[in-house]
C-alpha cells in the first residue's frame, strides 16, 4: 500500500511537470504564434500609452524577452530551491515551494493559494454535504418506489438539475431569493472568518446540480443492486427492511458514486469557476480566472497546479478508498 | 429406503372448494392451491399457478422441474420475499398453524430466518462481498436473537465449526470471496441454519460443486436434518439429489404440478410422461454414456397466456394417445394410486403399459 | 438598515428558486426600493447635501484597483479614490459641474508659479499637514515621491509624465539611487518649497502635479517599493485599517492626524469605508440599488439590465444621474491607410450618424458629437460640423460622399477594414451602422472584432498592427488624463504622442502644422489663449477628416437614497468620492 501511494505520489510529481510546462507553452508560445510580441505583453502591465522605456522596465522585470525554456527554468527553479524578489526598496525571500509573485498583486502566488483554498474547500464541500445527502436520498427513494409519482417527479427534476448550470439557477436565485424576496441574506464569504452560512445560496444552487446527478446515479445504482442475490439473502434472513436497503443495498451502490464524488469534488476543489465568478466569492476559481483575464503567468500556473494536484490527490484518494470499502479489490 | 408417501391425503386444486374455509391443518406446512402471477407489459405470466403440497417435520420434500418450471418463485413464495407491488400471490400457505398469504409482511418477516431458512444456490451472488462470513452470520442471528455481538460471534464460529469449515475462528473474519466454493455453500448453510430453522428450503444447493463436494454437503444437509428434526424443501432439477435426499417428490412443469409422490413410486412407477422424461435425462454412473440421455424435446413453454390443454402437450412423446383431450382440456391432478398422484389424460393402464414396456428398460 | 429575512434550510431555497421560476414573467412590485429624488439632479449639484458624521460607507468594484499606491494608479476611478488617504500639491476643485475640471492647491498653498518661461515650477506647502502617524509632510517627501516614479520596472501602471518631462537626465529613480541628491529634476530649498525643473516649458503643469496621485508625499522609510500599495502611509481624512487585500478589498478608517482647516477639498464623514472587490457588476448593481453598497467604484454606469430597471421604474430613475461621463465615442481614420482627404471625406459624408447615435442607447446614451473635445473641457467650442451633421435624423449626404469619391479618384467606392471591440455591442452595432450606411456609396466596410482587453494595445493602438492589417478605421472612446483641451487632444494629434503600443493618434495625424502648435502651447500660460487654440487643433483634425466625431458619452448612475453629499466631478467623470457621507 505504501509502495503504491509513494508511485502514485511520484507521478504526480510528474504529471504536474508536464501541466506546468503546457501551461507555460500556452502562455507564451500560443499568443506568440499568434503574433503578441514581448511588448504586447508588457503593455498589459502598463498604463495609457506606455513609453518605451516603461515597456523595456516591465520586460526587464519580468523577463519577457529571455527564451522560454530559460524562463520555465527559473520557474521551475524557485518551487524547488525558493527565489528572492525585489520589491524595490528590499529584497523578500521567498522559500521554497516558491511559484513567484503575482505580476499584479505583488503577492507570492502561493500565499494567495493559500488564502484562497480554504474559501474554495468550503464551497465545495458544503455542497458536497448538501448534494449527497439530497442525492443520494431520493436517489434511494426513486429506486425503492420505482415507477411511482414521486419517482417520476424526483427524475424530472432531477433532469433539471443536471440541465440547469449554476450560473443560471445561481443569478435567478440572486435576482429573486436575495434582491427581490429578501429570502437570504446577500452572499459575502471572503474567508474563514466569515459566517459559512453566508454560502447557503451557492452551496444550494451547486447542490441542486450535483444532486440531481447523484440522484440519477444512486437510482441507477440501486436498481441494480435491489435485484442482487445477496439482497434477497439479507431479506431471507429476516432482516428489517430498512436495514435491507441502507446496510446491503446501499452499501454496495455507493462505490460507484464514490468515485465519482471523489472526482467532482477534486475538480471543485480546484476552483468551483462558475460558481465563484457567479456569486462573486473569491476562492481559487476567481483567482485563476482573474490570471487568465489579466496575462497574470504565475498565478495561472499556481491555480492550474493546484488544481491538477486536488485532482490527482482526489484520484488517489479514491483508489485509496475503493480497497477499503470494497474487500474483494484490498484482496486482489 | 422405506416406503414413503405423502403423509396426508390433500385435496387437489380441482377438488378444493374454499381455501380459506377449510382452517388450520395439522400438518406441518401445508400449502393450498398457491398462485403467484407477476403482471407485465407483455400479459400475466403465471409462474406458479394452483400448487399444492405439505410437509411434516423430519421429512424432505423435492421439487424438480426444468429451469422456469415454477420451482424457485414457489419457495421465495413460502418465504414471502416477492414484492408485494409486482407479485400477485394468492392461495394458502399455512406454517405450523399460521397462515402467511394474508399475514402481515413484517410477520412474515419475523418468521423469515428463524422459523424458515433459505440455502441459495450460488453462495457468491448470494453473500454480501462487503462484509465478512461472520458478519453476515452474526446479522442473521442477532436480529432474532437478542444478544451480543460476542455472544452471537461465538455462536456464528459454532455454526462454522459445525457445517465443516476448518479453523472456523480464523475463517470467521474472511470474506465470502475469500472461500472456495465448497466452503462458501458450508458457509452459506451456517447461516441459514442459524436460528434452528424448522422449515429449511434449500434451492439447488449443489448445482455449482464438483460431485465430491456435492455428496459432502448432502451429507451436511441430512446429518442436520436430523439434528434439527427440520423438515426440507428440496429444489433441484437433479432428480439424483431427490432420490438421495427426499422422501417426496414433486414434479413440477409450466407453474403446476405434473406428478406428486413419494420418491419410491415416482421413481419406480411414474405416471407422466414428463417425469418420464425427466428420468430418462438423469444421468447415472451405473450406466454407459451412449445410452443414458434421452433429452426431453423441445422447450418449456412460455407462461404469459398459457393455452388450454395440456401444457406439456407440444412436447409429449405420447399426446396421440389423448384423443385430442391434451389439446383441448387441462387435466386434472388425480390421486391414481394411493399418495400417487398425476395430472395426464393418456388412460392410466397406457401409461403403465408404456413405462413398463418402453421407458424403464432403458433406463 | 433593512435586514433580510434569513431562511435557513435547503428546502426553501429550493422553494423559493422554483417560485423564481415561475414567477419571472410577472411581478412589478417596486417595493421601497429607490427614494423620491430627481432624475439627474447630481449632474449639476450636490443631492442630499449634510454633515452628519458617522456610519460604514460601502464601495464595491467588480476588479480591483492597479495599486493603492497613489503613484501607481492610472484609472479614473482610482485616482479619484486615493485621494480619500493621499493627498497631492494640487487637486480638482471640490465641485459639482464643469468647475469640477479646475485645478486647485491641495498641499500647496497656491498654485504653481512658473518662472524661465515655464521651465521651474515652484509650490509652496502648507504648514503643519500631518501623517497619519502624526509627523508632519515635508518638501523632501514630495520630492522622493516624484522620484521614485522615475522607476518604471517597479512602478509601471501610473502615468510616466515626470521621467518626461522633468530635467533629470540618467536618474534611476529613488529605489536603484537612494541619494536624492543626485535627483536634480526636483530641488527643495527648504522644508516647505518644492522646485520642479522642467527640460522644456509645460504650461499645464499644474494638471500633470494634480491629475494622478505621484506628488502626493511618501515617507522614505515607510516605503515598500512595489509593495507600498498594500499600505500607503495616509495624508488624508481616512487611513487603511491594516492591509489591502489585492482582489479582495480592505477598509478605511478615519485618520485622527487629518486636519479639515487645511484641506477643503475632502471631508470625513463616515466612520468608515468599505471596499469589496471581485464582487459582480451586475451584483453591484442590484446591491447599489438596494442601498447596501453605496458605490459602484469603477464610475462607468450601471449593466444593461440595472439600466433597463432604471429607467422603467420612476421611482429608481428618480435616483439616477445621466451626466456626460467625459468620453467622447468617436470613429478616428487612419491616414496611412487612407491617405486621401476625400476618400476620407467620402466616409464622414457617408456615414448614417442617426444609426450611429442610436447604436450608443440615444439620449440616455449620450449626445451627438460635433468638436472632438467632449463639453466638460473647460473653455472648448462647439465647432461646426465638417463634412457631416450632428443632427439625430441625419442619415448621410450621399450626393457629397459621391462627389468626395470622384475627388478621390475611386468614383465606384473602395474597400477597407474597420475595427471594434467584439465584447461591446455598442460598439459593435456602430460599426455594423457605419457599414450599412457606407455601403450605399460603395464603400466595402470589412468588420473585425477583437477582444477589449488588448484592442486598445495591441490591435488600435499598435500602429505595426494598423499597417499590416490595412485598418482604416476603428470604434475608439477616449477619455483624457486631465480636463482641458491638451489633455483631450495632445495625445490624439501630435506626432509625438504616436506610441508603438497603447498609441492613441490612431488617425497617425502627422501635422506639421499641428505639431507646431503643441509646441507652442507649452509656453503660453494663459489658460484662455491655449483653449483658443485647442479648439484651433481640434477643428483642423476634423477637417482633415480625421476624425468622424460621433457622441459624447453619458454615464447612468446611481445614487442610493443613503447617500449623502453626492455629486457628479466633472475631472474624474463620475461621483466624487471623498465628499461622500451615509445616513443612518
Amino acid at each position: 500500500m505504501v509502495a503504491f501511494i509513494v508511485r502514485r505520489l511520484l507521478g504526480a510529481v510528474g504529471l504536474l511537470l508536464i501541466i506546468s510546462a503546457v501551461t507555460f507553452s500556452i502562455f507564451f508560445l500560443v499568443p506568440r504564434a499568434a503574433g503578441v510580441s514581448s511588448d504586447d505583453l508588457a503593455g498589459r502591465f502598463a498604463g495609457k500609452q506606455p513609453d518605451a522605456v516603461t515597456l523595456a522596465a516591465i520586460k526587464d522585470r519580468f523577463g519577457f524577452d529571455d527564451p522560454i525554456p530559460v524562463q520555465y527554468g527559473k520557474y521551475i527553479k524557485a518551487i524547488v530551491v525558493g527565489d528572492t524578489y525585489d520589491t524595490g526598496t528590499e529584497k523578500i525571500d521567498c522559500p521554497a515551494p516558491c511559484m513567484g509573485y503575482s505580476f499584479r498583486t505583488n503577492q507570492p502566488v502561493f500565499d494567495q493559494i493559500v488564502d484562497r483554498t480554504p474559501i474554495t474547500l468550503m464551497i465545495a464541500l458544503g455542497a458536497a454535504v448538501m448534494w449527497v445527502l439530497a442525492g443520494v436520498s431520493i436517489g434511494v427513494l426513486s429506486a425503492l418506489r420505482r415507477g411511482t409519482i414521486f419517482d417520476r417527479m424526483a427524475m424530472a427534476v432531477a433532469l433539471a438539475g443536471v440541465s440547469l448550470p449554476v450560473f443560471f439557477t445561481g443569478l435567478l436565485s440572486l435576482a429573486f431569493v436575495v434582491h427581490k424576496w429578501e429570502l437570504l441574506p446577500e452572499v459575502n464569504y471572503g474567508g474563514l472568518g466569515d459566517n459559512p452560512f453566508n454560502l447557503l445560496l451557492p452551496w444550494i444552487c451547486l447542490a441542486f446540480l450535483y444532486a440531481a446527478l447523484y440522484a440519477r446515479l444512486t437510482r441507477a445504482g440501486m436498481l441494480e443492486t435491489m435485484n442482487e442475490d445477496y439482497i434477497r439473502t439479507a431479506r431471507a434472513k429476516g432482516l428489517s427492511e430498512k436495514t435491507v436497503v441502507v446496510k446491503h443495498g446501499l452499501r454496495a451502490s455507493l462505490t460507484p458514486i464514490m468515485t465519482v464524488f471523489g472526482l467532482d469534488l477534486g475538480l471543485l476543489l480546484g476552483g468551483a469557476i462558475i460558481t465563484e465568478k457567479t456569486f462573486s466569492i473569491p476562492g481559487l476559481g476567481q483567482l485563476a480566472l482573474d490570471g487568465v483575464n489579466q496575462s497574470d503567468l504565475p498565478v495561472v500556473l499556481g491555480a492550474t497546479m493546484v488544481a491538477a494536484l486536488f485532482i490527482v490527490l482526489a484520484n488517489l484518494v479514491v483508489d485509496i478508498l475503493y480497497g477499503v470499502v470494497d474487500p474483494r479489490v484490498r484482496h486482489s | 429406503m422405506a416406503d414413503k408417501r405423502p403423509a396426508e391425503l390433500i385435496d387437489g386444486p380441482g377438488e378444493q372448494k374454499d381455501g380459506a374455509a377449510a382452517g388450520a391443518p395439522s400438518a406441518f406446512l401445508e400449502v393450498r392451491d398457491l398462485k403467484i402471477h407477476f403482471p407485465t407489459d407483455d400479459g400475466l405470466v403465471k409462474s406458479v399457478d394452483g400448487l399444492s403440497f405439505q410437509l411434516e417435520r423430519g421429512r424432505t420434500l423435492g421439487i424438480v422441474g426444468e429451469s422456469g418450471s415454477g420451482k424457485s418463485v414457489t419457495s421465495l413464495g413460502i418465504l414471502g420475499l416477492h414484492n408485494r407491488r409486482n407479485a400477485r400471490v394468492s392461495g394458502q400457505i399455512w406454517l405450523d398453524g399460521a397462515e402467511l398469504v394474508g399475514a402481515s409482511a413484517d410477520d412474515v418477516r419475523r418468521l423469515r430466518g428463524r422459523k424458515m431458512a433459505m440455502i441459495f444456490q450460488d453462495p457468491l451472488s448470494a453473500m454480501h462481498p462487503f462484509y465478512t462470513v461472520g458478519h453476515q452470520i452474526i446479522e442473521a442471528y442477532r436480529v432474532h436473537n437478542d444478544v451480543s455481538k460476542q455472544v452471537a460471534r461465538k455462536h456464528a464460529i459454532d455454526m462454522l465449526g459445525k457445517v465443516g469449515i476448518p479453523k472456523p475462528q480464523q475463517r470467521v473474519d474472511d470474506f465470502p470471496h475469500q472461500f472456495s466454493g465448497g466452503m462458501r455453500q458450508r458457509a452459506m448453510i451456517a447461516m441459514a441454519l442459524s436460528c434452528d430453522p424448522e422449515l429449511l428450503i434449500a434451492d439447488e444447493p449443489t448445482t455449482a460443486l464438483d460431485v465430491t463436494v456435492q455428496a459432502q454437503i448432502l451429507d451436511l444437509i441430512r446429518d442436520l436434518q436430523q439434528e434439527f428434526n427440520s423438515a426440507i424443501i428440496m429444489i433441484t432439477h437433479d432428480l439424483g439429489v431427490v432420490a438421495e435426499l427426499s422422501d417426496d417428490i414433486l414434479v413440477m412443469y409450466a407453474g403446476r404440478c405434473a406428478e406428486y409422490a413419494a420418491v419410491e413410486d415416482a421413481f419406480h412407477r411414474p405416471l407422466h410422461p414428463y417425469t418420464w422424461g425427466l428420468l430418462g435425462s438423469m444421468p447415472r454412473l451405473d450406466r454407459e454414456r451412449s445410452e443414458r440421455l434421452m433429452p426431453i424435446k423441445g422447450t418449456p413453454p412460455s407462461l404469459i397466456n398459457v393455452p388450454d390443454g395440456c401444457a406439456f402437450n407440444p412436447r409429449c412423446a405420447y399426446k396421440d394417445l389423448t384423443d385430442g383431450k391434451s389439446i383441448a382440456e387441462r387435466p386434472e391432478l388425480r390421486e391414481l394410486e394411493p399418495g400417487h398422484r398425476a395430472a395426464c389424460h393418456i388412460p392410466l393402464e397406457k401409461r403403465r403399459e408404456i413405462w413398463n414396456d418402453e421407458i424403464a428398460p432403458k433406463l | 438598515m433593512r435586514s433580510p429575512k434569513v431562511v435557513t434550510g435547503a428546502a426553501a431555497g429550493f422553494v423559493a428558486l422554483s417560485l423564481g421560476l415561475s414567477a419571472c414573467g410577472g411581478g412589478d412590485d417596486e417595493g421601497e426600493k429607490g427614494g423620491t429624488g430627481k432624475f439627474d439632479a447630481a449632474s449639476t449639484a450636490v443631492v442630499n447635501p449634510s454633515d452628519h458624521k458617522g456610519g460604514v460607507l460601502k464601495m464595491a468594484q467588480p476588479d480591483d484597483f492597479e495599486s493603492l499606491d497613489p503613484a501607481d494608479i492610472y484609472y479614473a476611478y482610482g485616482l479619484n479614490f486615493v485621494r480619500l488617504f493621499s493627498r497631492n500639491l494640487m487637486t480638482y476643485a471640490a465641485k459639482p459641474g464643469i468647475a469640477g475640471a479646475e485645478m486647485v492647491p491641495d498641499l500647496a498653498e497656491a498654485k504653481g508659479v512658473a518662472t524661465d518661461g515655464g521651465k521651474t515650477w515652484t509650490y509652496k506647502l502648507k504648514r503643519g499637514v500631518k501623517y497619519e502617524d502624526g509627523t508632519e509632510i515635508k518638501a523632501k517627501d514630495i520630492k522622493y515621491a516624484v522620484g521614485r516614479t522615475f522607476d518604471r520596472a517597479v512602478l509601471h501602471n501610473g502615468p510616466s509624465y515626470f521621467p518626461q518631462l522633468l530635467d533629470a537626465e540618467g536618474y534611476k529613480g529613488a529605489f536603484k539611487d537612494k541619494n536624492l541628491d543626485n535627483f536634480k529634476g526636483v530641488e527643495v530649498p527648504d522644508d516647505y518649497t518644492v522646485v520642479f525643473k522642467l527640460k522644456a516649458p509645460f504650461s499645464e503643469f499644474d494638471q500633470v502635479v494634480g491629475f494622478s496621485g505621484q506628488t502626493a508625499p511618501v515617507p522614505a522609510d515607510k516605503d515598500k517599493g512595489i509593495r507600498y500599495g498594500m499600505h500607503p502611509v495616509s495624508s488624508g481624512p481616512y487611513k487603511l485599517e491594516g492591509d489591502y487585500q489585492p482582489k479582495k478589498g480592505g477598509t478605511l478608517v478615519r485618520n485622527p492626524n487629518w486636519d479639515p482647516a487645511t484641506d477643503p477639498n475632502r471631508k470625513q464623514l463616515p466612520d468608515k469605508i468599505e471596499v469589496q472587490s471581485g464582487l459582480k457588476a451586475e451584483e453591484i448593481d442590484s446591491r447599489v440599488i438596494a442601498g447596501t453598497v453605496h458605490v459602484d467604484l469603477p464610475g462607468t454606469g450601471v449593466q444593461a439590465a440595472a439600466r433597463q430597471e432604471i429607467l422603467t421604474k420612476p421611482k429608481l430613475k428618480g435616483n439616477a444621474d445621466n451626466p456626460l461621463a467625459g468620453f467622447h465615442w468617436f470613429i478616428p481614420i487612419n491616414t496611412k491607410n487612407i491617405p486621401n482627404i476625400e476618400c476620407r471625406k467620402a466616409i464622414i459624408y457617408g456615414a448614417d450618424r442617426s444609426a450611429m447615435f442610436r447604436a450608443y442607447g440615444g439620449d440616455v446614451g449620450g449626445e451627438m458629437s460635433t468638436s472632438i473635445q467632449p463639453p466638460n473641457i473647460p473653455g472648448r467650442e462647439k465647432g461646426t460640423d465638417f463634412y457631416t451633421k450632428a443632427d439625430k435624423t441625419y442619415t448621410g449626404d450621399p450626393a457629397q460622399a459621391k462627389a468626395s469619391l470622384a475627388k478621390c479618384g475611386k468614383p465606384d467606392g473602395f474597400s477597407t477594414t474597420m475595427i471594434y471591440r467584439s465584447d461591446r455591442p455598442k460598439e459593435k452595432a456602430t460599426a455594423e451602422a457605419l457599414k450599412q450606411g457606407l455601403d450605399k456609396i460603395g464603400i466595402k466596410l470589412e468588420l473585425k472584432g477583437y477582444p477589449s482587453g488588448t484592442y486598445t494595445n495591441e490591435q488600435l493602438g499598435a500602429p505595426k498592427f494598423m499597417d499590416k492589417e490595412k485598418i482604416g478605421l476603428g470604434t475608439y472612446g477616449w477619455a483624457p488624463d486631465w480636463n482641458t483641451g491638451y489633455g483631450y487632444l495632445q495625445p490624439l494629434t501630435d506626432e509625438k504622442a504616436i506610441t508603438p503600443t497603447g498609441n492613441v493618434n490612431v488617425e497617425d495625424l502627422r501635422d506639421p502644422e499641428i505639431n507646431k502648435k503643441w509646441n507652442d502651447v507649452a509656453g503660453i500660460t494663459d489658460a484662455a489663449q491655449r483653449a483658443k487654440i485647442y479648439n484651433e487643433i481640434d477643428q483642423s483634425a476634423r477637417e482633415q477628416a480625421t476624425i468622424l466625431p460621433n457622441v459624447y458619452a453619458k454615464s447612468l448612475l446611481f445614487r442610493p437614497s443613503n447617500l449623502t453629499n453626492v455629486y457628479f466631478h466633472a475631472g474624474y467623470g463620475m461621483y466624487d468620492y471623498a465628499s461622500l457621507g451615509v445616513t443612518g
